[in-house]
């Protein structure tokens, strides 16, 4: 599905990822887990197309093909979806109207028809129900004025809809409480299939307790320093990351 | 500046040039304007001595006027005297013989709007015989006019067919002596429209220009007067959302409201003139005066407009509320790309008592253009209880462009309140990324964004119009971001 070798890519000319090998084969969610700086974002923005991100060295295929010379929307209509850690506010634009436009973009794109009003609005209450909001939802601007927690979830709408091939969840759990955190990690699990692969960005064990991965990759300056099963997160959160800091090549090693 | 102040010079001349050296059957007059060539304008279009006297009377007034500047716009002075102020309904053979000879990029943005070729062909200014239906369509809509009792001609056929409502109302919004542009027009005004629509009436169908078959090449001074007697309603749609072509440079408009006791007019306007090119080369001055009166109790006027066209656009329509309880509003989308200039905004000017305004103005610059929002609200001593609440934002795409806001407020009377709210965003980087991860292209993100901005002016529009000014707002914004 997806097969990064040595990546290595900077940002403002500040080198950030530092030769990362990663393998994420169809159905497997992987976690990338480290400590603030250590790249995770910086990841997660080279898979979706982020330009200001810029790749110096390696490769990433998806889906045999090379995903570096794909435009973001090419991607998106690929199949590789970004929960954003911070979503984005469009003011005027109704969520629904996004949603049509995104989802109708990406099927005829699959060379699938476009959705009529009708047959899209039984999909999206269909929907609506995964991530516990109402219809109201739909019909407010994007983001704008939404909770920490209602932005989130409607990230998750979104990846519902859109029912990508590889999503990539960049820190879905900053700012959620724990309700809003199970809601959030009940939809994705929703979305878990054999054919679909996540990768999911987090600083923190907690969200792991709910979406549990089959893989743990443990990020420390721009590289990935360990990775295991889940109970790599379990060990970090005992001993913190200053455990994999202090001996990063001991632990690598390990 | 010289540079451009020549290249307007050459093309006011070569323009023109044509109409001098050609020959006298040609009915066009020699560039230049004083007395006799007003006169000489009045009767060519036959018009009674009331309408000559009143031409006469604003040229003199015109000639001891002097050009303002104090908007926030640079061009090349105009040469007044370089101007062909009568120019005969247009010959097949001096504009272009076929699409061929169009811009490839007008035609481009009309394949987008989706235009059909016979209606491209008129809108570039080629020849046609016929124009679709027209004929007909005017026929059946003239009938259903009548039938209600509704006046609607071109201004020219006014002044002799109704001269008494002419008389009674041209100039009574905007007199003569108003401004330098508004008395120029009123000199040498070329053609426009007229409304009259009894009392109590409401007008059967959206009035637009595009029906009025004559009234294509009337551009340069245009003059439109619309008067809505007690109780009655009408909606008048100017313009057209594909881009004119048109070779006149200066536009100097008037449009005239007159709403009477519980009557309403909605103006809604999407001008799109030829804008220039990339680098500021041609396009139109659009100076245009636009106002209103509410003359009687709970009169209401609306000014809804969307200008994404023309090089400069520099405009105030405004709304004088003398009758109490009555109502003004201005809904605006003022677009500037590449090289575009935009000084525009309204008045609202209070003196009935319990009188309202509304003011939403949607600023959007790309590329270099530089854009303004001026309004003034006024409230009189009489004013008592006058209301205004004005919004105006603005959107920045790209680090070149600007926008700027000047805010007038004067308030006589204690118990107005005045409410005003501005913001300026710039489109992200993160918007657009957004967007497009979700799979949009750029070019449907970035019209998705600015439609987003100005969606509560155009809810304001006749739903049709609404339709192609969304378009018309991603056309035009093609390539200013990226």
């Amino acid at each position: 599905m997806l097969s990064i070798k040595n990546l290595h890519a900077s940002v403002a000319g500040k080198p950030i990822l530092k030769g990362i090998d990663l393998e994420v084969a169809a159905g497997e969610v992987h976690a990338i887990m480290g400590p603030n700086g250590s790249g995770k974002s910086t990841l997660a923005n080279v898979l979706a197309g982020r330009d200001f991100v810029e790749v110096t060295e390696g490769t990433v295929t998806y889906q045999g093909a090379n995903l570096l010379d794909l435009e973001p929307e090419e991607r998106a209509r690929e199949g590789v979806f970004l929960a954003f850690q911070y979503p984005v506010e469009i003011p005027g634009v109704s969520n629904i109207y996004l949603l049509k436009a995104a989802v109708n973009a990406i099927r005829k794109h699959r060379g699938a028809e476009e959705l009529d009003a009708m047959g899209f609005l039984k999909l999206v209450r269909e929907k609506l129900k995964l991530v516990e909001m109402r219809d109201e939802f739909l019909h407010r601007s994007v983001n704008e004025g939404f909770s920490g927690g209602e932005k989130k979830r409607n990230e998750i709408l979104q990846m519902a809809m859109l029912e990508p091939t590889l999503a990539i969840l960049d820190e879905t759990d900053s700012g959620l409480d724990i309700d809003a955190l199970k809601i959030v990690a009940s939809g994705v699990n929703a979305l878990r299939s054999p054919e679909r692969s996540m990768i999911v960005v987090t600083h923190y064990q907690r969200l792991l307790d709910y979406i549990v991965p089959d893989r743990v990759h443990v990020l420390a300056g721009g590289k990935v320093v360990r990775s295991g099963d889940k109970d790599l997160a379990l060990e970090l959160e005992a001993h913190g990351y200053s455990w994999i800091e202090k001996e990063p090549a001991q632990a690598a090693a390990g | 500046m010289a540079k451009t102040a020549t290249e307007l010079d050459t093309l006011v001349r070569r323009e023109y040039k044509e109409g001098f050296y050609t020959d006298i059957e040609s009915d066009t007059f020699p560039p230049g304007l004083d007395e006799d060539v007003v006169r000489a304008l009045s009767a060519k279009k036959g018009e009674p001595g009331f309408m000559t006297e009143w031409r006469l009377e604003a040229f003199r007034r015109w000639q001891q006027l002097t050009e303002p500047s104090w908007a926030h716009v640079h061009y090349p002075k105009i040469d007044f005297q370089a101007i062909s102020y009568y120019s005969a309904p247009k010959r097949p053979e001096d504009g272009p013989q076929s699409l061929d000879e169009v811009d490839p990029k007008l035609l481009e943005t009309y394949e987008k709007l989706g235009i059909p070729i016979e209606e491209q062909k008129m809108l570039a200014g080629v020849a046609v015989d016929a124009v679709f239906d027209s004929v007909s369509v005017a026929t059946t809509f003239k009938k259903t006019l009548s039938d209600a009792g509704v006046i609607f001609c071109p201004i020219s056929e006014a002044v002799h067919e109704h001269p008494e409502l002419v008389k009674q109302y041209l100039g009574s919004v905007v007199p003569p002596t108003d401004n330098y542009y508004a008395s120029l027009n009123s000199a040498v005004f070329s053609d426009g429209s007229f409304v009259y629509v009894p009392k109590g009436v409401r007008c059967p169908m959206e009035l637009s220009t595009y029906f009025r078959i004559n009234a294509m090449n009337t551009g340069q001074f245009e003059r439109t007067l619309i008067i809505a007697d007690e109780g009655s309603y009408v909606s008048y749609l100017e313009g057209c959302t594909a881009p004119m072509r048109d070779e006149n440079q200066l536009h100097a408009a008037v449009v005239e409201l007159v709403a009477m006791k519980d009557a309403q007019i909605k103006y809604s306007t999407v001008q799109n003139w030829y804008p220039g090119d990339e680098e500021g080369r041609g396009g139109i001055y659009n100076f245009v005066t636009k106002r209103g009166a509410c003359r009687g109790e709970n009169a209401k006027i609306s000014w809804t407009q969307v200008e994404t066209g023309s090089a400069i656009t520099w405009k105030y329509p405004s709304v004088i509320l003398e009758g109490d309880n009555s109502i003004g509003e201005f809904y605006s989308v003022a677009l500037t790309n590449n090289m575009q200039q935009a000084d525009t905004g309204t008045k609202m000017v209070h003196i009935g008592k319990n009188t309202s305004s509304t003011i939403v103005s949607k600023g959007i610059s790309a590329g270099r253009g530089q854009q303004s929002y001026r309004g003034l609200v006024k409230a009189l001593k009489s004013a008592e209880n006058a209301r205004n609440y004005s919004q105006c934002d603005s959107l920045l795409m790209g680090d070149k462009c600007g926008a700027h806001t000047f805010p007038y407020i004067e308030i006589k009377n204690p118990t107005a309140t005045v409410e005003h709210e501005a913001t300026t965003s710039r489109i992200g980087e993160d918007q657009l990324f957004y967007c497009r991860q979700r799979g949009l292209s750029e070019e449907d993100a970035v019209s998705m964004i600015v439609n987003g901005f100005c969606k509560e002016v155009f809810k304001e529009l006749p739903m049709e119009f609404a339709v192609e000014a969304q378009k018309l707002l991603g056309i035009s914004l093609e390539g200013a971001v990226g």
